[in-house]
């Protein structure tokens, strides 16, 4: 599996004064740092500390109530399409169709990310994900790790520069664990940057790692 | 990308054929409900029947409404759409139109039947049908900025109804009007162009309203 993230591009994601509140309930506030290619931030915190609401500010789902987020010095509001070109956002919610199967699922993730991908290469990512001999089962029948490996397969056949994964641990078994940690390492390796949370421990081998502890 | 998203929704629908035939049974049984409670009497069938059958048609897409967005919502694929860098504008055109070829056309390629059983002269059918054709997607692109509204909110689908029946009342005054019009040798004309004219506004205008409702809704 080849991946195009450029490396001689040095990619820069900062936050800066980042405030965010449901309701009239502040989940946090002052929020700052500052994200290098390469590097990798994991975000903890306990339940409904903001967690969630944070990456979706990154994806820029929702608009922080003060700050500003930063890619390369420009603002993400500004850049619109540019920036969601370089991102993938693994949310809680899985995005497969219970409807499509395993193939079907993959193939329209990628083209609504902008990816169109060759049958190969989806059968070669589903294969790698560990789905093989079921590409053709609606998702309705297949476990819920087995939906959770269909959305990891979409780290396999995306370009972009930035990860941003919320709990991706959950529902997976330990093969898929490792499968995952491989694919953030090579990923950070080659110049990508990650963005996670996840309450279970899991060691991952690059250079820059940060915490970002919300309270 | 417009073309694929169509495609998508169409490929959901054919493996859901259920949701298809109900909304068509709905429009047949309302349309059918009528005769019975007002008894066979010709000419009041014949006067009623385009209000009856265009009130119909819009009950009939109104109930279907929530399924343009809300699978989408629930399993995540709308906020994969959201921060997809394609035009969201063109992703919710495309499924409003998808929208309107499920539910739409099967309406459209029953009224005939419909018009007979209402005992309607040839020449009346047709414009019913013509009318139908051009109304209906604007039924379709209209009902996507309510859908888009109501989102995720509890009790939506009432609301919804309240927010896009108003909105509908345009379509229906010139959809049932250009049959009427017809019947009495004024020529629909004049309504369908009206028609015409408001399907190319909504074209043009409903896919950004939709779009930013989403992104409201979606926060």
């Amino acid at each position: 599996m080849s991946y195009n993230v450029n490396l001689s591009t040095i990619f820069m994601l900062q936050g800066i004064n980042l405030e965010c509140m449901r309701g009239d309930r502040t989940l946090f506030k002052n929020i700052n740092f500052s994200l290098e290619s390469g590097g990798l931030m994991q975000v903890r915190g306990p339940n409904g500390s903001g967690k969630t609401s944070l990456l979706r500010i990154l994806c820029g789902l929702a608009p922080p109530i003060y700050g500003e987020i930063l890619w390369d010095t420009n603002n993400i509001r500004s850049l619109g399409e540019k920036y969601r070109n370089a991102i993938t956002y693994l949310g809680h919610l899985n995005g497969v169709k219970d409807d499509l199967t395993a193939t079907e699922n993959l193939y329209i993730s990628s083209a609504l990310a902008g990816v169109v991908i060759t049958k190969n290469k989806v059968h070669e990512a589903l294969q790698q994900v560990g789905l093989s001999g079921r590409e053709s089962l609606p998702a309705k029948v297949l476990s819920q790790g087995q939906r959770r490996r269909i959305t990891l397969a979409r780290l396999l056949v995306c370009d972009t520069a930035l990860w941003i994964l919320d709990e991706p641990l959950t529902a997976l078994d330990s093969s898929a664990i490792e499968l995952l940690r491989n694919l953030l390492e090579q990923h950070l390796k080659q110049g990508g940057m990650v963005v996670m949370t996840t309450h279970q421990e899991i060691t991952i081998a690059a250079i820059k790692i940060q915490q970002l502890q919300l309270t | 990308m417009f073309l694929w998203v169509i495609q998508r929704d169409l490929l959901l629908a054919m493996r859901r054929r259920f949701d298809i035939l109900t909304t068509l049974f709905f429009f047949v049984i309302v349309v059918s409900l009528f005769p019975l409670g007002i008894g066979p009497e010709i000419n009041i069938l014949r006067t009623i029947a385009p209000g009856v059958v265009w009130v119909a048609a819009l009950l009939a897409s109104m109930l279907s409404l929530g399924r343009i967005f809300s699978n989408d919502y629930l399993d995540g694929t709308l906020e994969q759409m959201l921060i997809s860098p394609q035009s969201l504008s063109l992703l919710v055109l495309g499924k409003a139109l998808a929208h309107w070829l499920i539910t739409g056309i099967p309406l459209i390629l029953i009224s005939p039947l419909l018009g007979i059983q209402y005992n309607l002269p040839l020449d009346a059918i047709l414009i019913l049908a013509l009318s139908l054709l051009l109304g209906t997607p604007i039924l379709s692109l209209i009902g996507a900025i309510g859908a888009a509204l109501t989102l995720g909110l509890r009790g939506g689908g009432m609301l919804v109804s309240l927010l896009v029946l108003p909105l509908y009342i345009p379509v229906l005054v010139f959809g049932s009007g250009a049959v009427e019009a017809s019947a009495v040798g004024l020529g629909a004309g004049a309504h369908l162009s009206l028609l015409g004219a408001f399907l190319l506004i909504a074209l043009v205008i409903t896919p950004w309203a939709t779009a930013s409702a989403l992104r409201i809704s979606m926060e």
